[in-house]
Order: C-alpha cells, then sequence, then structure tokens
C-alpha cells in the first residue's frame, strides 16, 4: 500500500472479491427457493430452515478449520509433499491473518470467496434430500463437504501448488469438478443409504413424480443461482497481478488477470463463455425436456457447470456446444439412474451439477489437451487422462466416498432419516397444527369480547 | 491505555498489524468459539428428537394420519 501501483491494486483487488461476497449471497437465496419452490407444502418451512441453518455452521467451521486446511494440504499431504504448516499458520483459527488488521487487506475477503463456494457445495446436497433427512445428519454433511472435503479438493486440484495439477495436469477453473462434481457425488452417496421419498416409487419399481408446490417458485430460485453465478465466476479468477508477483516463466511486465493457477485470462473471455454455455445448456435443455420449464432452467445450469472446467479458453461457440453435450446427457443420466437404481433425487441436483461436472472434466481434458496447467515449470499441461483421473477423485474420492460412510453411520444410529409418521404427516405439521390452535383460541376469545357489545 | 495496540493514530500506517482488541488471546476464542459450535450441535440433536417424539405421540396415529392426508 506504500506506492500508488500497490495500494490500486491492493484496494481494487480487496473491492472486486468483496463485491463476488455479495453476488454470491444470490446463489443462496436461489437455493433456497428452489429448494422450498420443490418440497411439497407440507414441508416447505422446514425445507428453509434446513438450507438456511447451513450458512452459520459452515461459516463458523470454515473460520476454524475449512480455510486452514484449504493451506495446510495441496501437497496431498505426502504426494509432492508434507503438510504446510508454515504456510497455513496464518490461516488456524488464532493465526495473525484472521483478525482485521492494516497490513493484510486481502485474506478476509478471500477467505470469504472461498467461504461462499463452500455454501453452495452443501446447498448442492441440501435439495437432493429433502422431505426426509433430519436436520441434525444434513448439517453433518453440510459441514462435511463445506468446511473438509471441499477445502481438500481445492487444496489438491484448485490451487496453484495443488498436487493434481502438477502431477496430473488437472485443470478445472470455474469448478466443474471441484465444486459441483464434488457436490453431486456427495449427494448421491447420502441418497443411495438415505432411500427415496414415501411413495416415489410404485411396487414395481416405476417412479412417481412428486410434484412441487410452487414450479414457479423453483424457476425464479434457478434464475437467482444463474444471477449469482456471476459472482461466482469472477471470483474464481484473481483479477490483476504483476508477473514478478507470479514468479513463474511469464516474461514482460504486462499486468493480467489469472485464473486461480495463476494462469493468464480475461474477465471477457469468462463473460462471454458464461453466457454461450448458458445458452447452449438453455438450448438443449429445452429442446431434450420438450419444454419442460424446470429441467430447461436446470439444462442452462448444467451448461455452464458442463463448460466451466475450460471456460477461461474456450472458444464461445465451443463453450455452447460443450454445455449444450452436458445438459444433454446429464438429463438422460438422471432419469436412468433413476428407474434403473431406485435413486430419489427430488431437485435433479447429481445430474445437474455431479454429471455435468464429471463430464465437463472430461471434456475439457481433450479440448485443451497440451495447455499448460501453471505458469510454473515442471507441471503436467492439461491431459485427458488427468482430467478423467481427476473427475473420479471429484465425484467418487471426495464427494461420493466419505458421503457415503457418513451415512452409513448415521443411518446405523437412528440419526439419519426422519420418523415415518413425520414424513407422512410432513415436517411441518406440529408447528402448523400449533399456530392453528392459537389462531382458533384467538378466534374464540374475540368472539367472547363481541359478545359483550 | 486501549484494548486495542492502538493509543492513538499519530503513527505511520505502514507499521501498523492488528487493530482488533485483546491480541494475544486469539487461542483462547479459537477454544470457546469451537466449543460453543460442539454445544449447539449436542441442544440441536437433543431438541430435535424431542420434536419428532412429541409429534408422533401427539398426532402419530393411523387414524390422525389418514384424516391429515384425507384433507
Amino acid at each position: 500500500m506504500d506506492t500508488d501501483i500497490g495500494a490500486l491494486t491492493t484496494v481494487f483487488t480487496e473491492f472486486y472479491y468483496w463485491v463476488t461476497v455479495a453476488l454470491m449471497f444470490l446463489i443462496h437465496v436461489g437455493f433456497c427457493v428452489y429448494e422450498v419452490g420443490a418440497s411439497r407444502h407440507k414441508n416447505h418451512l422446514h425445507t428453509l430452515m434446513k438450507n438456511t441453518m447451513l450458512i452459520p455452521l459452515v461459516t463458523v467451521t470454515w473460520f476454524f478449520f475449512g480455510w486452514w486446511i484449504y493451506w495446510a494440504f495441496p501437497n496431498g499431504p505426502f504426494i509432492t509433499g508434507g503438510i504446510e504448516w508454515e504456510a497455513a499458520a496464518p490461516y488456524a483459527p488464532w493465526g495473525e491473518s484472521m483478525g482485521p488488521r492494516l497490513d493484510d487487506r486481502i485474506t478476509g475477503v478471500f477467505w470469504a470467496a472461498f467461504l461462499l463456494f463452500a455454501w453452495t457445495a452443501a446447498s448442492i446436497v441440501s435439495g437432493a434430500v429433502i422431505e426426509r433427512i433430519r436436520s441434525f445428519a444434513f448439517w453433518l454433511f453440510a459441514i462435511m463437504i463445506g468446511s473438509v472435503t471441499w477445502s481438500i479438493d481445492a487444496a489438491w486440484g484448485w490451487h496453484y501448488g495443488g498436487w493434481m495439477v502438477q502431477i496430473l495436469g488437472y485443470h478445472d477453473a470455474y469448478a466443474s469438478g471441484v465444486i459441483h462434481g464434488i457436490a453431486g457425488g456427495c449427494a448421491l452417496g447420502v441418497l443411495v443409504v438415505l432411500g427415496p421419498r414415501l411413495g416415489k416409487f410404485a411396487a414395481d419399481g416405476t417412479p412417481r413424480d412428486i410434484l412441487p408446490h410452487n414450479p414457479w417458485l423453483v424457476c425464479v430460485g434457478l434464475f437467482l443461482i444463474y444471477t449469482g453465478f456471476w459472482g461466482f465466476y469472477v471470483a474464481c479468477n484473481v483479477p490483476v497481478i504483476d508477473p514478478g508477483g507470479i514468479d513463474g516463466q511469464i516474461t514482460g511486465a504486462t499486468f493480467t488477470a489469472t485464473t486461480i493457477y495463476l494462469t493468464p485470462t480475461t474477465l471477457s473471455a469468462i463473460t462471454v463463455n458464461f453466457l454461450m454455455s448458458l445458452a447452449g445448456g438453455l438450448l438443449v435443455g429445452y429442446m431434450v425436456s420438450k419444454g419442460d420449464a424446470f429441467w430447461t432452467y436446470s439444462g442452462g445450469l448444467a451448461g455452464i457447470i458442463t463448460a466451466s472446467a475450460g471456460n477461461d479458453l474456450y472458444h464461445p461457440i465451443q463453450a455452447m456446444i460443450i454445455g449444450g453435450v452436458g445438459t444433454a446427457l446429464m438429463y438422460k443420466l438422471h432419469f436412468w439412474v433413476e428407474r434403473t437404481f431406485k435413486i430419489d433425487d427430488a431437485v435433479g441436483a447429481v445430474a445437474v451439477h455431479g454429471y455435468a461436472g464429471f463430464i465437463g472434466l472430461v471434456i475439457a481434458g481433450f479440448v485443451l489437451w497440451g495447455h499448460p496447467s501453471s505458469p510454473y515449470e515442471g507441471y503436467a499441461a492439461i491431459n485427458p487422462l488427468g482430467n478423467f483421473l481427476g473427475a473420479i477423485i471429484m465425484f467418487w474420492g471426495l464427494g461420493f466416498i466419505p458421503a457415503f460412510i457418513l451415512a452409513k453411520i448415521l443411518s446405523a444410529m437412528n440419526l439419519l432419516r426422519i420418523p415415518k409418521e413425520v414424513e407422512l404427516l410432513g415436517l411441518d405439521f406440529a408447528s402448523e397444527q400449533d399456530k392453528e390452535n392459537a389462531r382458533q383460541e384467538m378466534v374464540a376469545a374475540e368472539n367472547e369480547l363481541i359478545a359483550k357489545f | 491505555m486501549s484494548t486495542t495496540p492502538i493509543d492513538s493514530w499519530a503513527v505511520d500506517l505502514a507499521n501498523v498489524t492488528a487493530i482488533y482488541p485483546f491480541v494475544g488471546t486469539e487461542f483462547i476464542l479459537a477454544i470457546v468459539g469451537i466449543a460453543l459450535w460442539i454445544v449447539w450441535h449436542i441442544w440441536q440433536i437433543g431438541f430435535e428428537n424431542r420434536a419428532f417424539k412429541d409429534e408422533v405421540d401427539k398426532y402419530g396415529s393411523p387414524e390422525n394420519m389418514r384424516k391429515v392426508i384425507d384433507e
């Protein structure tokens, strides 16, 4: 802050990340609106609270250990080195960078941007499991993915020194895998143990439609997620950096925006590609679902998610086509998995986030084959095998498996699923009944007063 | 005397670091924060279990559920 350019760069970067945080709040508003719309009326307030309360829980745990994990584990540990004790020390909850200080103006906003990604990951899981999971159990899954597994995957594959970037050439600039893939895998791991909502499947295994109580609200929620997604995208970039600050192989003195890997890109590139992949997803979503509003909106989201791994580099028409391909495949996979394995994913989260994210990583490995994954020397270039292995690590290794294990433990303790009676009556039934009793009592009191006139 | 490390702003800002009160208590604050978080979960699991039990006891008879679903 003691030179003009240093001050400008610092203040701009601080403000830039702050804006992304405010925008990303809309993702959470969108998820809440969408989930409440998708639930049946008898469950809608409980559904809202289940999602809302992940905000404080992931926030405090992200402060207590999530952020430290990100800085401590880029080497695995024990793959490319040990635990980064020294580098991570300032980010422990008692670390020197965690309180307000004038010599570090960036850590707080950077912490918050990563936290909003963590909320998103947890919120993706939330929609899939509505109307039958215990809040206690869901919040443990939210903390697990939001403050542990996403943080590990980001350290491995979304960090300029992450071992997956170094060894595999893993490239996932806007989080197809590190947020969407892992969240889809986590949701599937929970769903396999949790089971479908009562009545979802007929005796012969045919799935029944459990209709949302407000389809319009569902679509508005998805629209809000698109809006918040702008913040998510720009938060994945470093807005301006001097090549000297990268300390890699880039020559000259031209400042640039970069991805999280410190590879140069531009805000224009990701803006156009975001819109073109959204367009590809919407066009194909409308086509494959024959104009169904929910799946068309979900297709738009899946389009962005599929193209996200490489949206720093794709040509806009490539982004559009890739978005469309991912949308068609995730749509078909959703219904195939539902019929074949009797998986009741209430909002299609595994498909829209998990399958589209996985497919997006695989496509990026082929389309960006040979492009440097990092400005540093000695890193593997982007390649199909590296991104395919990365997709498996994200979806299955850090998404599905930990969720499946935790779900099994909670199920064995009878802490995973709500009682059948409560599921049939509805999670809001008792509180609605209490309110109705209070209302009737008030009406009786008023009638008594009127009778005295 | 100040609870923060700043007694006066007649300083070169380049030399200012932390500005929050009680610098040096961060570890204790972290322990307190983590304890409060865990206590919240313990309270919540008890609250949720009691709420479900009450609902099942009060409204969970087959006749009542049939009536509610028919409505």
